[in-house]
This record gives structure tokens, sequence and C-alpha cells, in this order.
């Protein structure tokens, strides 16, 4: 039926379908050339950038923002957003020199668990009273960030040689956090690639009222995945305490929400949801702190290298919109 | 069927909107093609027609929202070219919707004289506002307290608001479009009121309605638009339900009494225990006990004309339509009211009538929207087996004969034949016992038609059962073992053997029962 259409409009129809994929692949790789470009302008012109103890600093910082970028790129693939996870990192932050008298394991699981419990209010609220997720999360931002410092006061230092050691040894030349990192990247790949649960959460994104339609456990999938982003943002919060050796409720986590959602977009992924970019994700966190570490390394200050991430997301969010108008 | 020995003495009065050959097309596709329309001084004039037929365009055209391509819009003795809606309101042109688009947060006094409040020292004159407000409400005749936020009132009230809010604008034309289709009985006997009262006031108002005896109620005259011209227009008294109908839906009746009766016996199908029944549901302000049952191997056809409950049925049956009561059997087992989940496990499946919103993922391939209802039974402890997959996805492409480069194709991509295929083969995955379609042919290009109705007759003859829902007569009539009629929400008539004529289909969709008695009698002969 389609080899019918007469050669003008066909020959119109390749080239909008060109353009169209021009954009698309720009969307979809562009995060990796510009971090491939920048890498390689670093090791030209930086000096003592190509050494281990750089790449392994580097590579320890963006840990946080990987780990809560990961879950945020799940959130968003539901067509939702988590502004809470700064705030369930210093809440998880807080707990730990709480707790650590019964010992490190038990002061992590009970961190870990307020992101369970802070992930199921945002998603039962999302997925069963229906609240927006903006607003959901932002109650969620708020309160989280208030009972932190209720619990913490000022900034608390942490002794406890297991939580030390978890944040500062290594395994085989490899840091315990960034190994944390990694093996979580990985599971969140094989959750959204290859389950079942993965599978649902994209359709929903894509169109709930279809997805609904179709049987799919829609509360189910919304729910477990503001869950999965507050248990990732708790571990971030318990990682980011345990290198720092110190957990100061007011400043842990501060602005994270905003980092996440910018690794995921300039990893690819749109925010109108029915998509995740994991990989993408991945190397969107990688670039930001690269920008940011460049600055450093050649002394500009701070204040450039947030003029830098806006504009980033800016174009970002351009080139998803170019998309959609291509298509429609 | 008209009296002759009544003459048609229509007091002269003046026109005070119409249109001379409007013609309006959107890519190719014509929503008008020359309509002729006009509108007198206090009349209430009806604007009727099937979906598609061209009365939103119409009234997009008369309220500014469109341009036409051609013709001219005259009111007031004037040609008018409206660039804006709110052109069209200045000149008094008032439009109600049937979802109200005022502003539910703030106050009734607010919402009517919203953009034009009376102020005083530049500030808004509250205490004056709110007494014209209060004037104007009880010139209506209804109850409001006009200092109450407008999201509080019930629909009803905010459509009275939105009525005052045209009679303080002074309008001398009010357009409602399908304005009851959500109100209670009381609501609508009030709107009539003052939309009776507006017209004795000299205000020319049209009507547009889905629910035909209102127009009876309401209307002195009709347009009736089909396929973009407006095929009828004369007075609402001596005009029969058949008539109106035919005119709607483009056949005579006379002419269809001439037509034979198909020859679907239905000897196959006595005597076997109905795979589905369904009782006595209700459904808010769409359903009025709906009962039918389907036996393997039939297609029930589901007839009626806009807004009969139609799809409201079978979502109904497939769990995705809130009900108050009713009973749904698949298999002798009853399936849980108000859960889709539940329905498709008993082995029911819908095919949406709106592919866009309630079908496809158009994000998604092809192979993951097939496999999208299915995805628990493709998977072990929760991760899904590709190669299973790639299998039945193999298998429903060939059966179906979708085209599509790869099964890794976008499903936005394909075309609307090849889609509605995508979504079919992801219901047949669930190997459904009771398959609903919900105009399954609708917007699909006339090859892929052919070879969706074929497919409904296969699986039929596979002993599955099949409600059929289709705006199409000759479709319904020519698919389907046993029609079951709906009206206003509750089932009107079942037409089966000799009776399952287009002629007595026609009857039965206008309500007329005697003549679906005449016409079948005449079919006897």
């Amino acid at each position: 039926m389609t080899t019918t259409a007469t050669p003008p409009t066909r020959a119109e129809a390749e080239t909008r379908r060109r353009r169209g994929l021009d954009l698309d692949w720009v969307r979809t790789n562009g995060v990796y050339v510009a971090l491939a470009l920048l890498f390689l302008l670093n090791v030209v012109w930086t000096n003592n950038f190509l050494t281990e103890r750089t790449l392994l600093l580097q590579l320890i910082q963006v840990t946080p923002v990987v780990i809560v970028a990961l879950g945020m790129a799940l959130v968003i693939g539901t067509e939702g957003i988590d502004l809470s996870v700064g705030a369930v990192m210093a809440l998880a932050a807080a707990l730990i020199p709480l707790y650590v008298g019964y010992g490190a394991a038990m002061a992590i699981l009970i961190a870990v668990l307020v992101g369970f419990v802070t992930g199921s209010l945002a998603g039962s609220m999302v997925a069963v009273v229906g609240v927006q997720p903006i607003v959901a999360t932002l109650g969620i931002m708020v309160a989280g960030r208030g009972v932190a410092n209720l619990l913490g006061g000022e900034i608390k230092t942490i002794r406890e040689p297991g939580i030390v050691s978890l944040g500062s040894e290594s395994l085989l030349g490899v840091p315990y956090v960034v190994l944390i990192a990694a093996v979580i990247a990985a599971l969140v790949w094989f959750a959204a690639r290859r389950t079942t649960y993965g599978r649902q959460l994209v359709a929903i994104g894509g169109n709930k009222r279809a997805a609904e339609l179709a049987g799919l456990p829609v509360k189910r999938v919304v729910i477990t995945t503001y869950v999965v982003a507050g248990v990732l943002a708790a571990i971030a919060g318990v990682l980011l305490a345990a290198r720092s050796q110190a957990s100061d409720p007011t400043k842990l986590g501060q602005l994270m929400e905003l980092s996440a959602i910018t690794a995921v977009v300039i990893g690819g992924t749109p925010l109108s949801g029915g998509q995740v970019r994991i990989i993408g994700t991945i190397a969107g966190a990688l670039l930001m702190q690269l920008i940011f570490a460049t600055l450093v390394f050649h002394n500009i200050p701070d204040s450039t290298a947030q003029m830098a991430q806006a504009v980033i997301v800016i174009a970002a969010v351009y080139v998803q919109m170019g998309r959609r108008r291509s298509t429609s | 069927m008209t009296d002759p020995t009544i003459t048609v003495t229509e007091p002269r009065t003046a026109t005070v909107l119409e249109t001379a050959g409007v013609t309006k097309s959107f890519g190719g596709v014509h929503a008008l093609r020359g309509v002729d329309f006009s509108l007198a001084e206090g009349e209430v004039h009806a604007l009727v027609g099937e979906n598609g037929a061209g009365k939103s365009t119409l009234i997009k055209v008369l309220t500014g929202v469109h341009r036409p391509d051609g013709g001219e819009v005259r009111y007031r003795g004037g040609r008018v070219d409206f660039a804006q809606p709110a052109a069209a309101q200045r000149a008094g042109i008032s439009t109600i919707y049937q979802e109200v688009n005022l502003v539910p947060l703030l106050s009734v006094a607010r919402n009517i004289y919203l953009g034009r409040e009376p102020r005083r020292y530049g500030l808004i004159d509250v205490p004056t506002m709110e007494r014209d407000a209060r004037e104007l409400v009880e010139r209506l005749g209804v109850h409001i307290d006009v200092r109450e936020d407008l999201g509080r009132l019930g629909l009803g009230a905010q459509q009275m608001v939105a009525l005052a809010r045209a009679m303080s604008v002074d309008s001398r034309v009010v357009i409602m479009d399908e304005p009851t289709s959500s109100l209670e009985a009381r609501e609508v006997a009030t709107l009539f009121d003052v939309s009776r009262s507006l017209r004795d006031q000299g205000v020319g108002l049209v009507f547009v309605s889905h629910r035909l005896d209102e127009l009876w109620q309401l209307c002195d005259r009709v347009t009736v638009l089909r396929d973009g011209r407006d095929v009828h227009t004369g007075r609402m008294d001596g005009l029969t339900r058949t008539g109106l109908v035919s005119h709607m839906l483009g056949r005579d009746a006379g002419e269809l009494a001439r037509d034979g009766a198909t020859e679907f016996g239905e000897s196959h199908l006595q005597g076997r225990e109905p795979v589905l029944s369904v009782a006595g549901i209700d459904a808010r302000n769409t359903l009025r006990g709906v009962g039918l049952t389907v036996r393997p191997g039939e297609v029930l056809g589901l007839g009626g004309l806009l807004g009969s409950g139609r799809s409201e049925t079978v979502k109904a049956i497939y769990g995705a339509l809130p009900t108050q009561a009713g009973e749904v059997i698949v298999d002798g087992r009853p399936v849980h009211r108000n859960s889709v989940r539940h329905a498709l496990r008993s082995g029911v499946a819908l095919l949406s009538e709106d592919r866009k919103a309630e079908g496809i993922i158009p994000d998604l391939s092809v192979r993951d929207n097939i496999a999208l209802a299915v995805l628990p039974r493709m998977s072990r402890m929760g991760i899904v087996s590709e190669s299973r997959i790639d299998k039945l996805v193999e298998t429903f492409m060939g059966k179906l004969r979708i085209k599509a480069s790869s099964p890794r194709q976008l499903v936005r991509e394909l075309s609307g034949g090849n889609q509605q295929k995508v979504l079919i083969a992801r219901w047949l995955c669930t190997e459904p016992r009771v398959f609903l379609l919900d105009e399954p042919t609708r917007g699909i290009d006339v090859g892929a038609k052919a070879e969706v109705q074929s497919l409904i007759d296969e699986l039929a003859e596979q002993g599955l059962a099949v409600v059929l829902i289709s705006s199409e007569m000759d479709e319904l009539v020519e698919g389907a073992d046993r029609i079951v009629v709906l009206r206003d929400g509750a089932v009107e008539a079942e037409l089966d053997g000799a009776d399952l004529t287009s002629s007595a289909l026609l009857a039965a969709l206008a309500g007329d029962i005697a003549q679906a008695d005449a016409a079948a009698q005449e079919e006897d002969r």
C-alpha cells in the first residue's frame, strides 16, 4: 500500500524522515560524543588529567549523582518526576549517626529503609490518590529535609570503622563506592531492559490509558518505581556520608534532584515518559561531572559552570522538542 | 409522512446568522462541502448528524475558531470574517460547550463578567458586579449563590452560569454544543426553560444533541448534516424519528425495505450455551439495565446512534467503565465488576474505538505493542523471554499480514490499518473467549477494512464470541448474526433471522417501534 504513494509525497516524507533521524541521532548519541570530546580536550589541555588519581576522584565524586539519576530515569520513564531525592539522601545520612551504635550494617539498613518508606509514600500518592508527581514529591522533599534537621541537628561526624571503610577503601584498586554504583547500574539496566516490570514501565509512561486497558498493573509498577528511586537516593546518601565521614542534614544532597534530572535529560530520556535510557543517563552524569571538573582544573569560577550546565540542559530539551515536532 | 393538510406557515422572522456555501477542509479531508445554514431570531435550531458529519466544524466556523476556505458567513445582515473566537463573542455569538470552559476557582459573578468586570478607581467593583450577577441568575430562574466558587457547583449549574454569561454580553446568538450530555433530567428541564425564555427574548439558539427526543421537546427547526453537506432543513413538527434518522444516515426507509434479507442462518448457533451473558448493567448517565448474550461462534452486532451507549456497554463489560449495577458472566463464571484485569483473565478482550488514546503505545515497537498484554505469560520469574515473544509476534504478524519493515519498527510509523491489526494481534495473544470490537474498521483504508472484516468472520468460525460495534449499517447487517439495538442507554430492540435487514435496523435506531414492525411485516410478505 505504501508503494502506491505519489513520488513527491514520498520524497517529502523521506526528507522529513531523514531530518527526524538526524535529530533522533543527536538526541540519543549527542551525550556520548560530547563526553568523548570533552575527555579528549582534557587529555590534551589539562595537566595530570590522565592519571589514575584524577580519574578515580572524578568517578568517586560522580557516584551519588549516578545512583540517584538511575532512579530518576525510571521515574521519568513513567512520565513522573521525583524532587524528594536530595532530602531523602539527607534523611538517610542523618539516621546513620543515630543508629550506628547497633553496628554499621544495622545503621545502613535503617537508613536505606527510610528510602523505601518515602518512596512508597510518594508512589502511593501518585498512583493511588492521583496527586501530581511534582506536588507529591515536593511535599516529601520539604518534609524530609525538615525531619532530617530535626533528627540530625547540626553536623555529626561518623567514626564507626565499618562505615568509614565503606567510604574510603577499595577492592583491587576500585573504590567500594564506585563498585557499588556499577553494580546498581547493571541491576537497573537489567530491570529496565529485560524484566516484565521494565517493559510495563515504558508502556505506562508511553500511554497510561492504553496500558490500563491492556490489564497492566499500573499502580503496582508506578509505586515500585518511586520505591526504587527512594531506596537508591537513600543508598547515595549513605555513601556520601560514609565518604565525608559526616552527616550534614542541611547541606547533604542539596540540589541533587536537579543534577539527577539534568543527567537523565541530557542522556536522551524524554521528560514526557515512555523511554528509559540507562547508559545515556550514566553518560549524562559523567558529562556534567567532567564539565565541572574541567572548569575547576582551569580555575574558572563555579558560577560559570552553572551557566554551562543551564545551556546544556536547554540544548538537550530543545533537541527533544525538535524530534517531537518532526514526527507530528 | 408529513400530513399534507398542514401548510407550513412560518412567520417570516429576520435571519440573524447564516452561512452560504461554506467549505472547509483539513489536509485534504473535506469537513464541509458547501453548507447553507440559516438561523432566525427567536428560534431554537437543531443541528444534527452522525460522527464526522461536520457539525463541530460548522460550529467552529460560526464562532470564529476556524475560517472557512470558501463561501461566506453573514451575521445580522452583513458579511463577517471573525479572526478569532473573541471577535465572534464580542459581536454577540456565544458558545456553550459540554465541558464548561470557565474558571472553576473564581466566583460565579467573576466568571459571568470575566474580562469585562465593572470597575471603580481601577479596581473591580465587587458589589456592583455581584448585584448584577444575582439579577441575571434570577432572571434565569435558578438559585445559585453568585459568590460561590464556580467549581463547587454541579455541572448543570455551571452551564447555567455559562448561559448567564452569554446573556450578560447581550448575545444575539447562543450555540449549545451537546449541553445536556452530562446533565441530570432535572437540570435538563431547567436548561430547556432557560433556552425557551432566551428564544422568547428574540435570541437565536443553535442546539446540538445526540439525544433525539430532546430535539422535539425544544427545537423549532432542524438542519441535518451528512458528509459535510446540509442534506435537510425543515420544521421539527411533522418530521418523524425515522425520517430524521434516514436523513442522518442517508438511507431512505422505503428504498431499504426492498433490500433482501441476508442469508445468515443461525441454526448452527441454536442450542449452544452463551459464552457471554450480561444482565442489568447500570452506569451513571449512560447505561440503564443493559443485557445481552452471545454464543460461541456468534457475531452479535451492537447498533445505536451516537450517544446511545454502544461503546459504554462494551467498556462496562470489560470493566473499564464504572458501573453501579449489573452482572457479566463468561463461561458460567461471574466477572468482577470494574476490573479490567479480571475481565482479561476471564477471557474478555476489548478493541477500543479510540486507537490513539486507548490502543497503541506510539513510541514502542510493533513487537512490544503486540506482546503488551501477555508480558507476564512471556516471562519467568519476572524476566522476559525474548525468544518466546519473537515467536508469538512472528506468528501473529504473519497471520494478520501486518506490514512493517520489521517487528522492531515503531508502531506510530505504521498506517492506521496496520496499527489496528497490531492491536487485534495484541488481544488475540490473550486467547480471548469473548472479543469486543468497537468500530474496528473506522479510519482505515478500504483494503485493510475488508481484511479486518473477513478476519472477524474467521474468528467467529473458530468459536470466538464476538460483539461488533459499527456506525456503518451495511457492515453491521452483513457482519452480524444478530443485532441488539441500543437507544438512550437501554436495549431498544433485537433483530435476528428475517428481521435482520437495513430497514428494520433503521427503524429500530430511530426508536420507531411501529415502523420496525411494519418493516418486518413488509419483509414477511
